[in-house]
C-alpha cells in the first residue's frame, strides 16, 4: 500500500497491481459466498406486503368480465387491481413498441398474460386472493404460426397498429421485416457445382436464470417510489415504468438489487409497475417475487425459428451464392423483436465471404409465448442453420469440414452482406485452427479394470449401457455476433468517477447505473480505475439512476461501452489531477511543465518513469468528480429494402470443436468435451473471461440437447413451465470446456477489447449437433435433439 | 404455530408459521438469513440445500414443522461450520452457541460493501479464487453440498464432484471454474492449508 511521504525514488516499470489483464477476484465474491449478498428477492422492508400476479389461463380470448369482490374480501388482503385501476392513460409498455399491456384490457394474447395484480400481508394470501379473482373468458382461435399469422382470414393480433414498423411490412401479424439483397443470386448460382438446401427448426429457449423475477417498491414521502430492482437497464425501465405511474422520472427512484442471471430476460419489465402500482395504492413497502413457475410466463424466451437456406459452391469448394428466408416467432408482444430481426438478417450469412445473397428474416406476431432477447440475439438461430449448411456442402464436395469453412473464412477487409466492410481482426480461419488443433479426449473413457465406469456413459447412473451401441462423433462450428447495440440506436454509457484522499491514501470511486448481472462489470470497472489511475483501493458504487444511463447489460457490450466510459471519465480525472498537482507542485520539478504523466502505484510518474510526488499529497484537501458520456462510434440503420448500412460496430468470433458420444439405441447424448477458440481483442480480466465462455458455451449445449419449452400448437399453452420438464445442463451434463483465448486488439475499442459474452453461445449448438450427426449419420434439422430424433422414433 | 429449531448452533424460534410454510421461507423470511435461495421452490435446483441434522436437503421441500428440534446448518453459517469441524469439535452443530460467540457471529462480514475480513471456510476462499462465483445464486446451494462431499471424501475425483453437485444447478459458469474449486479445496485441505 501506498503510504503517505516523500516520494520513492522508482524508475521504471511501476506497476499498478490489480489493473487490466490480471485476473482480480469479484469484489462481491465475499458476499457472495457467505449469503450476505442481497439479491432483489432478499430484500426486505419493515411492514412490507407481498404482491402478487393473476395470469390468463388461455392463450387468446376476450375478457368478458373480472370480479375481484371475494378476493377483495379476504383478511389480509390491503388491494386488488386491475386495467380500470391504471392511474393514467399510459397503459402500456415496451422496449420499442408499447404494445404490451400492464394489466390485461378486453383481451388476453398469450397464456400467462397479467390480468389482476393483489397485496396482501403474507405471500400465500396473496396467492390464494388471486385465485378467487374470476375471469370469464370468452375464447379466440390462435394464432401460433406463420401460415395462421398470414393466412388471408386470420386474426390480428393486434388491430390498428401504429408503431414505426407497420407501414413496410407485408402483413399486420409481421413485427417487421428486413430483406437484405446484395449481388445478383440468379447469376451467381450458375457458376454453383453443388447446391444444397435445407429447412431448419430453432426450439424456444428460456434463459432460465437462477434468481427468480423480484422488487421491492417502497412509498417515498414526496410522492414517488423507490424500487430496488433486478434488471438489465434501470434507465430503461424508468423510462417505461414512469408515465404508467404518472409520475416524473425523477420521483421513481431506481437502485440495482441483487441481479441473479439475466442473459436477456431482464430486458423487458416484468413485475415492476405491478409492485409500483400496488406500493402507491396501499401507502406501504411491496415485494414481489415469481416462483419458478411464473417466472416461465414473466419473461420473454428466445425466438423459436425456422430457417430456410440455399447455399452453392463450386467445385474447388467456393461458395458462389446465399439465399435464406428466416421466420422468427416473435409471440404475443414486440419485445425486442425487431432488433432480433434485424441482427437474424444481417448475421444470417455467418462469418464467411458470400458476395451474392437474397435474405430476408421477419418476425410474427402469434399467441405463443412472446420473445425476445436471449443471449446470442438472432445471431444463434442462423448459427444453427448456416453451419448445418456448410457440412452439407463439404461432405457434398467431399471436403474436410474445417478446411471447407477456413477456405470461406470472412478476414479483415471483407465486406458484410449488409455492404459493411469489417475493419478490424476477423480471425475465423485461425480459430477453427486452434480448436481442431486441440487434443482429442481419449476414446472409450469408460473402460477400466473393474468394468464399465457408467457415469462416463450416455445415460450415466441409469447405468443404460457398458458401451454397447456408444458411437462417437466430432464437429466443428464457428460464428459471428455483434457487439454493441446497432442499426443507429445511440448506444451510450455515463460513468461519474470520483478520486480523494481517505485515511491518507488515495481512493477511487466510480459510480455507474450498470447493471452487474454475474458478468463481472464490477471487477473490470475497478481494474480499469486502478489502471488509469494509479490507486489501489477502488470503492465501486451500487447502480442506480442517481446517475446517468448506462445502457443495458447485453449485446456483449457491457465491458466495452460502460468501460470505456470509466476509462474516458478516469481520464479526464487524471488531467484535473495533474492540474492540481502542477499547481501545487510545478515549481518544484520542470517535469511537471514537460513530460508526459501518469498516475501509477500511488504517485505521480513521468512517461520515463521518474516520480514526481504522492497522488496522497496531490489529493490533498481536494475532490475531483467527473461524470460523463461516452459513444462508440455510430451506426446506421439498415435500408428496409436492401439491408444496406454501417449497422454494426464490432463483431465477435467463436469457434467450437465438440466431441459427443451416442447410445443410438436408445438415443442418448453425452458431451465428452466442448472445446473454445474465441478471439477477445483483450482480456481484462482472464479468469473471468474464461468463466463467460464456459458458461456461454453451455447454454449452447443445453439448446442443442434438452433445452425447449413446449408450446402445444392448438391451444398455444406452455407444457413445461418447471425445471423439472424443462431441463438445463447439470454439472453432470456438461463436459470439460477447455479454452483457448486469442487477443487480437480492435484499434476502435476501448484496450482494443472485444464484447465477449455472446459469441460462445453461438457456435456450441451447431458443434454439438454436427458431432451428433458425425456419430448417427442422421440429417437432424432441429435444436434440440431428443431421444426420438436418433432412435427413429418421433 | 411456534416452531423451535438450532439454526447454525444458535436455538431459534419462529412464531406464528402457517403450516405450508417451507424451511426455506421460515429461514428467509422470518430468521433473516435470506443466504439460502429461492431459484425453483421445487426441488430440482439444489439453491436452498441446507444440512438438516448433517444431511444436505433442499430446504424448500422440508416443511417448517418438520424441523422442529432439529439442527439445521446454512451458508451463512458455514465458516464457523467448518471451522469447528477442522478444530475437531462438533461437525453436528450441535454444540450450540455462547451469547459471546453468537454476537460475534452476528458482527461479520466487516466490511459492508465486499465483507473483506470475513472468515470463511476453505470450500468458501476456493470459489472465490478459481472465479466459480458470477451471478452467485446458485453458490449458497453449491457450497453446502460441496462442503458436505469434502467432509465424506476428502479426496474426490471429478466422477465424485459431479456426482455430488448433481443437483446443484448453475446457469453461468459451465461448472468448470465450480470443479475447479473444489479440487482446489480438496488439495488445500489435504496439505492442510
Amino acid at each position: 500500500m501506498p503510504a503517505n511521504g516523500a516520494p520513492t525514488k522508482i524508475t521504471q516499470g511501476y506497476r499498478t497491481k490489480g489493473g487490466i489483464g490480471e485476473s482480480t477476484l469479484r469484489p462481491d465474491g465475499t458476499l457472495k459466498v457467505t449469503g450476505e449478498f442481497a439479491y432483489s428477492s432478499d430484500m426486505w422492508h419493515e411492514d412490507m406486503l407481498w404482491g402478487q400476479i393473476l395470469r390468463s389461463t388461455v392463450a387468446h380470448a376476450e375478457i368478458v368480465s373480472i370480479d375481484t369482490s371475494e378476493a377483495l374480501a379476504m383478511p389480509g388482503v390491503y388491494a386488488v387491481m386491475t386495467y380500470d385501476d391504471l392511474p393514467t392513460e399510459v397503459k402500456n409498455y415496451g422496449l420499442e413498441i408499447q404494445d404490451t399491456p400492464v394489466l390485461a384490457h378486453g383481451k388476453v394474447r398469450h397464456h400467462g398474460e397479467p390480468v389482476a395484480i393483489v397485496a396482501a400481508d403474507h405471500p400465500e394470501t396473496a396467492r390464494r386472493a388471486a385465485a378467487k379473482i374470476k375471469v370469464d373468458y370468452k375464447e379466440l382461435p390462435v394464432i401460433t404460426d406463420e401460415a395462421s399469422a398470414t393466412a388471408p382470414d386470420a386474426i390480428l393480433v393486434h388491430e390498428n397498429r401504429d408503431d414505426h414498423h407497420a407501414g413496410h411490412v407485408p402483413h399486420p401479424n409481421i413485427v417487421h421485416r428486413q430483406p437484405i439483397v446484395r449481388g445478383n443470386v440468379e447469376e451467381a448460382r450458375k457458376r454453383a457445382d453443388v447446391i444444397v438446401e435445407g429447412e431448419y427448426t430453432f426450439g424456444m429457449q428460456d434463459q432460465a436464470f437462477l434468481g427468480p423475477e423480484s422488487g421491492l417498491a417502497v412509498p417515498e414521502e414526496d410522492g414517488g417510489v423507490h424500487l430496488y430492482i433486478a434488471t438489465q437497464w434501470l434507465h430503461s425501465d424508468l423510462r417505461q415504468i414512469a408515465p404508467v405511474l404518472g409520475l416524473p422520472e425523477e420521483k421513481v427512484r431506481m437502485t440495482l438489487a441483487g441481479v441473479g442471471g439475466a442473459f436477456g430476460g431482464r430486458e423487458d419489465l416484468s413485475m415492476q409497475i405491478h409492485a409500483c402500482l400496488l406500493a402507491l395504492r396501499t401507502g406501504k413497502p411491496v415485494k414481489i417475487v415469481y416462483n419458478r413457475f411464473e417466472s416461465f410466463f414473466g419473461h420473454v424466451h428466445r425466438h423459436p425459428a425456422k430457417l430456410y437456406y440455399e447455399h452453392g459452391a463450386t467445385r474447388d469448394g467456393k461458395l458462389t451464392h446465399m439465399k435464406c428466408r428466416i421466420v422468427l416467432d416473435g409471440g404475443a408482444y414486440a419485445s425486442a423483436s425487431p432488433a432480433v430481426v434485424g441482427n437474424a438478417s444481417s448475421l444470417s450469412v455467418g462469418p464467411y465471404v458470400i458476395d451474392d445473397v437474397d435474405i430476408e428474416a421477419i418476425a410474427l406476431y402469434t399467441n405463443n409465448p412472446p420473445c425476445g432477447a436471449m443471449r446470442g440475439f438472432g445471431a444463434v438461430q442462423a448459427c444453427f442453420a448456416y453451419e448445418a449448411q456448410m457440412d452439407k456442402l463439404a461432405k457434398k464436395l467431399g471436403m474436410d469440414p474445417v478446411e471447407f469453412r477456413q477456405l470461406n473464412a470472412m478476414e479483415q477487409g471483407t465486406i458484410m452482406p449488409t455492404g459493411q466492410p469489417v475493419d478490424s481482426p476477423a480471425p475465423v480461419a485461425e480459430l477453427l485452427r486452434r480448436v481442431k488443433a486441440m487434443p482429442l479426449p481419449p476414446e472409450r473413457q469408460w473402460e477400466s479394470s473393474e468394468g464399465a465406469d457408467v457415469r462416463q456413459l450416455p445415460g450415466g447412473l441409469s447405468n443404460t449401457t457398458h458401451g454397447e451401441g456408444v458411437v462417437r462423433g466430432i464437429g466443428y462450428a464457428v460464428g459471428i455476433k455483434n457487439v454493441g447495440f446497432s442499426e443507429g440506436f445511440d448506444d451510450y454509457s455515463t460513468a461519474k468517477v470520483r478520486m480523494e484522499v481517505v485515511g491518507g491514501e488515495p481512493v477511487a470511486t466510480v459510480h455507474t447505473a450498470m447493471a452487474e448481472v454475474g458478468q463481472g462489470g464490477v471487477t473490470v470497472h475497478a481494474q480499469i480505475a486502478r489502471t488509469e489511475l494509479g490507486v489501489t483501493q477502488v470503492t465501486i458504487h451500487p447502480a442506480d439512476t442517481q446517475v446517468g444511463s448506462a445502457g443495458s447489460t447485453s449485446a456483449s457490450r457491457q465491458t466495452y461501452v460502460t468501460g470505456g466510459a470509466v476509462k474516458n471519465a478516469c481520464e479526464l480525472v487524471r488531467e484535473k489531477v495533474l492540474e492540481i498537482g502542477r499547481r501545487k507542485f510545478g515549481s518544484y520539478h520542470p517535469a511537471w511543465a514537460t513530460a508526459e504523466l501518469l498516475l501509477e502505484g500511488g504517485k505521480v510518474v513521468t512517461d520515463g518513469g521518474e516520480v514526481l510526488g504522492d497522488l496522497a499529497d496531490v489529493l490533498e484537501g481536494e475532490v475531483v468528480e467527473v461524470e460523463e458520456e461516452w459513444r462508440h462510434r455510430p451506426t446506421e440503420a439498415f435500408d428496409l429494402r436492401t439491408g444496406q448500412g454501417n449497422g454494426h460496430v464490432q463483431y465477435s468470433f467463436a469457434a467450437h470443436r465438440a466431441v459427443v458420444e451416442v447410445d443410438t439405441e436408445l438415443g442418448l447424448v453425452k458431451v465428452i468435451e466442448l472445446a473454445c477458440a474465441q478471439d477477445v481483442g483483450k482480456a481484462l480480466n482472464p479468469l473471468s473471461v474464461v468463466g463467460q465462455i464456459q458458461g456461454g458455451t453451455t447454454q449452447g449445449l443445453g439448446v442443442a440437447v434438452m433445452e425447449e419449452i413446449i408450446v402445444d400448437p392448438k391451444t398455444a399453452k406452455v407444457r413445461n413451465p418447471s425445471f423439472t420438464d424443462y431441463l438445463i445442463p447439470t454439472i453432470l451434463d456438461t463436459p470439460t470446456i477447455p479454452v483457448d483465448v486469442l487477443e487480437l486488439a480492435d484499434e476502435h475499442a476501448p484496450y482494443g477489447l472485444r464484447g465477449i459474452g455472446e459469441a460462445p453461445t453461438l457456435s456450441s449448438t451447431p458443434a454439438v449437433l454436427a458431432a451428433i450427426r458425425n456419430a448417427t449419420g442422421l440429417e437432424l434439422n432441429r435444436t434440440p435433439v431428443r431421444p426420438e430424433h436418433l432412435t427413429g422414433t418421433a | 404455530m411456534r416452531v423451535n429449531f438450532t439454526v447454525n448452533g444458535r436455538p431459534q424460534e419462529a412464531d406464528d408459521v402457517w403450516e405450508g410454510e417451507s424451511l426455506l421461507y421460515v429461514l428467509r423470511e422470518r430468521l433473516g438469513l435470506p443466504g439460502s435461495k429461492n431459484a425453483c421452490e421445487q426441488g430440482e435446483c439444489g439453491s436452498c440445500t441446507v444440512r438438516l441434522d448433517g444431511v444436505p436437503v433442499c430446504s424448500c421441500l422440508v416443511a417448517a414443522g418438520q424441523v422442529e428440534g432439529r439442527e439445521v446448518v446454512t451458508v451463512e453459517g458455514l465458516a464457523e461450520y467448518a471451522k469447528q469441524r477442522a478444530e475437531g469439535g462438533c461437525a453436528t452443530g450441535a454444540c450450540g452457541t455462547s451469547l459471546d460467540e453468537a454476537k460475534s457471529w452476528q458482527a461479520k462480514g466487516s466490511d459492508s460493501q465486499t465483507g473483506e475480513g470475513t472468515e470463511l471456510s476453505p470450500v468458501q476462499q476456493a470459489f472465490i479464487d478459481a472465479g466459480a462465483v458470477q451471478c452467485g445464486f446458485c453458490t449458497p446451494g453449491l457450497l453446502v453440498a460441496a462442503d458436505e462431499m469434502l467432509e465424506r471424501n476428502p479426496n474426490p475425483t471429478d466422477a465424485d464432484i459431479r456426482e455430488a453437485l448433481s443437483g446443484n444447478l448453475c446457469r453461468c459458469t459451465g461448472y468448470e471454474k465450480i470443479m475447479d474449486a473444489v479440487r482446489l479445496a480438496a488439495a488445500r485441505q489435504s496439505e492442510g492449508v
